[in-house]
């Protein structure tokens, strides 16, 4: 196995203290018997308490994966981590079974794109919502039933009452999203990890629950880490975004800096590519060439490479190193670095 | 301009069939009298939520599925009569899907499911195979490279690329795209727009777009129409439609794009609740339930799809000033309707 190339984004100041999450070099291995995919190859960032991260890629880029390792979701047989995880001062990576138990839903939770899968069939919304809640705080049967009513009402689900005996199948979509949402946020977490949440669901019911899920972390003061592929849903929520791109961080930065003046090149053909000209007639959309790489034969130096129109012989040697942009705007790439700025 | 394509009245119901000796139990009303027209050489993009009945009236205007009623009209031919038989009718129509595995034969090399459909419309096999190639060059595969593969050697933005070679072998003039970008990725999405546009000049083809996605369809199309709950709320010109909405769910629907802007992000949800359930649609205008403009008059009477000026057709009672609706006429003459409009709020 290749050395990976270290990316390291610095931590923007924060007079609160330490990070919330403090994630240095992560790798993610898959293996079986005919290969080994490189989901994840060097992600290091910090995220402070109250802060919204945005991860934005495609399908591949290794955004979910990132998601399920802060949870140690991922099967232990089959993956290989690498690098270091601290959530609220623990490390993640080290964690036994029991120490996973007190941290899922109380420290960290994760809402999914599909809240049907996330759901037991054959309990009703209350009771699972209850089960967490005296798990992690051991309250009594009737003050949890109480607690996962009063949940069920701050995401608005209309006549809470009557839904806490409901089955998931009984609910629409929408109010099985807000369902989840109540249940991760039960045992007021302090790191909401949101996967894909609303990519499943109509437009008219997305912006509601992009909305919810926004007020909803200013009320609890949580930090919250939102992957998506789609760059409108990124910016309704995030303080902070981040590219991904053949399970690296390709660029980070503000939402403002990074939306207004992407540097990475692939950065810029997404948005192109998610902000369409008006009209066929006005102007052809700018693509980017190729597919995405295959993870098991990610290639040397920059993955974007093959596909990128500015591509130079050293692009195929080593990963760029970090290139601090603005403050708090990093991006990997050669045209970046010191004396290139004015190619892109 | 011709008219290429008329549907009059299309409906669909779905019965549920359930319970003891599996009587039927409900009906889903899925396309509840959908008229439209597509005019040569136009694209008319289609946008609504799930459910809204949109894959169903392309399925029914490809014959995939028989309309209950309703009549489809094709190059002036009525579809299904002794002019315009369905052999006829699919070789001048043809689909896309969204799903672009399941749309191809596994067992099929690509050369061979391109080849395929004209083998059957009695072209000899050689010719057809030379077709199939001429087709791989046209959407930007290298023929030497991909006759010889099976479609899952394939990347999804290729396969896609097939089902359009595919789509196009029988030399249609109409080709119907079942939210044919949707599963793509964002970049490669981009890729297959461009391709769409430039076959579409180069092939002087006729566009029926389906897509949930509001930008994709603004990209593509010349004419929007937009579908709630089986019926069609409205259709315009794409400009018409997307700067001055007259249904109050065309302007929910556009105020609900997430913003591109972080300083303007959207303050509040312009609808609020989810789409009902086609099994037992709203009484009157099945918009009433999420509408903030409904009143007595909307349960009521159903709104009929009314002609507004030259080239715009709208289903409301606030465009229809006899309807008895408080703000019969409104819609006309305010851009977005208040209460629709998007609310945006800066960010801290």
């Amino acid at each position: 196995m290749s050395a990976v190339p270290i990316s390291t984004v610095p931590a923007s100041p924060d007079p609160a203290g330490d990070p919330l999450v403090q994630v240095r070099d992560l790798t993610v291995r898959f293996t079986n018997s005919d290969a080994t995919i490189h989901a994840v190859n060097g992600v290091s960032f910090d995220l402070h308490r109250g802060e919204v991260l945005g991860i934005l890629g495609e399908s591949g880029s290794g955004k979910s994966v990132t998601l399920k390792t802060l949870m140690r979701l991922l099967p232990e047989r089959k993956s290989k981590l690498g690098g270091s995880m601290r959530v609220a001062g623990q490390d993640v990576i080290a964690m036994n079974a029991s120490q996973l138990t007190a941290y899922r839903g109380k420290i960290v939770s994760m809402i999914f794109q599909e809240p049907m899968l996330a759901f037991d069939p054959v309990f009703t919304i209350g009771q699972q919502i209850g089960e967490a809640v005296i798990k992690h705080e051991g309250v009594s049967r009737v003050e949890a039933r109480k607690r996962a009513l009063q949940m069920l009402e701050r995401v608005q689900i209309p006549s809470a009452a009557r839904r806490l005996d409901a089955y998931p199948h009984e609910l629409s979509g929408g109010m099985r999203q807000r369902a989840m949402i109540a249940l991760a946020l039960a045992c007021k977490p302090q790191l909401l990890l949101a996967d894909e949440p609303t990519t499943a669901l109509d437009a008219t019911v997305q912006i509601q629950i992009l909305l919810l899920l926004r007020e909803l972390q200013k009320e609890f003061g949580m930090a919250v880490i939102f992957v998506t592929h789609d760059v409108g849903a990124a910016v309704e929520v995030s303080d902070r975004i981040a590219v991904m791109y053949a399970g690296r961080f390709i660029e980070t930065g503000d939402i403002r800096a990074l939306i207004r003046q992407p540097r990475h090149p692939y950065s810029q053909g997404l948005l192109a590519a998610n902000v369409l000209p008006g009209s066929a007639r006005e102007g052809r959309v700018e693509a980017i060439p190729g597919s995405p790489p295959n993870l098991a034969a990610v290639p040397p130096g920059c993955a974007f490479a093959p596909r990128c129109k500015y591509v130079e012989e050293r692009c195929r040697g080593a990963y760029p190193v970090a290139t601090t942009v603005a403050a708090s705007h990093t991006v990997h790439c050669i045209l970046s670095e010191a004396g290139a700025q004015s190619a892109v | 301009m011709t008219t290429l394509l008329e549907v009059v009245q299309l409906r669909k119901h779905f019965p549920i069939k359930g319970g003891l000796l599996n009587r039927q139990t409900a009906t889903v009303r899925a396309v509840d009298g959908v008229s439209f027209t597509v005019e040569q050489g136009e694209t008319l993009g289609v946008v609504g939520e799930s459910g809204c009945g949109k894959s169903t009236t392309a399925r029914l205007t490809m014959h995939l599925l028989t309309p209950d009623e309703g009549t489809i009209v094709f190059d002036g031919k009525t579809v299904g009569s002794s002019q315009m038989p369905l052999r006829t009718l699919r070789r001048q129509m043809q689909m896309v899907f969204q799903d672009s595995f399941a749309s191809l034969n596994p067992r099929l090399t690509i050369e061979e499911s391109i080849a395929f459909g004209p083998r059957v419309h009695g072209v000899p096999g050689k010719e057809a195979r030379e077709r199939a190639r001429d087709l791989l060059a046209k959407v930007g595969l290298n023929p030497a490279q991909f006759i010889r593969r099976y479609p899952h050697e394939l990347s999804g933005g290729q396969r896609q690329r097939v089902n359009i070679a595919r789509a196009l072998a029988l030399q249609p003039r109409l080709l119907i795209l079942d939210e044919s970008v949707s599963a793509l990725d964002k970049s490669v999405q981009a890729q297959v727009l461009n391709l769409l546009s430039d076959l579409k000049a180069e092939f002087g083809l006729t566009y029926l777009f389906i897509s949930h996605d509001l930008h994709v369809v603004k990209y593509m199309s010349d004419r929007v129409m937009v579908m709630y709950l089986g019926k069609v709320a409205e259709v315009g010109p794409v400009q018409a439609i997307y700067n001055k909405p007259l249904h109050p769910y065309t302007s929910g629907l556009l105020s609900a794009m997430p913003s591109l802007d972080p300083d303007q992000r959207t303050a509040a949800p312009p609808l609020v609740g989810d789409p009902p359930n086609p099994i037992n649609p709203p009484s009157g205008c099945r918009f009433r339930t999420r509408c903030p403009y409904a009143e007595g008059v909307c349960a009521e009477v159903e709104p009929k799809l009314s002609a507004i000026g030259a080239d715009r057709l709208a289903a409301c009672h606030m465009v229809n000033p006899d309807s008895g609706h408080t703000k019969a006429g409104m819609a006309l003459d305010v851009p977005v309707l208040p209460s629709l409009m998007k609310k945006t709020e800066a960010t801290a």
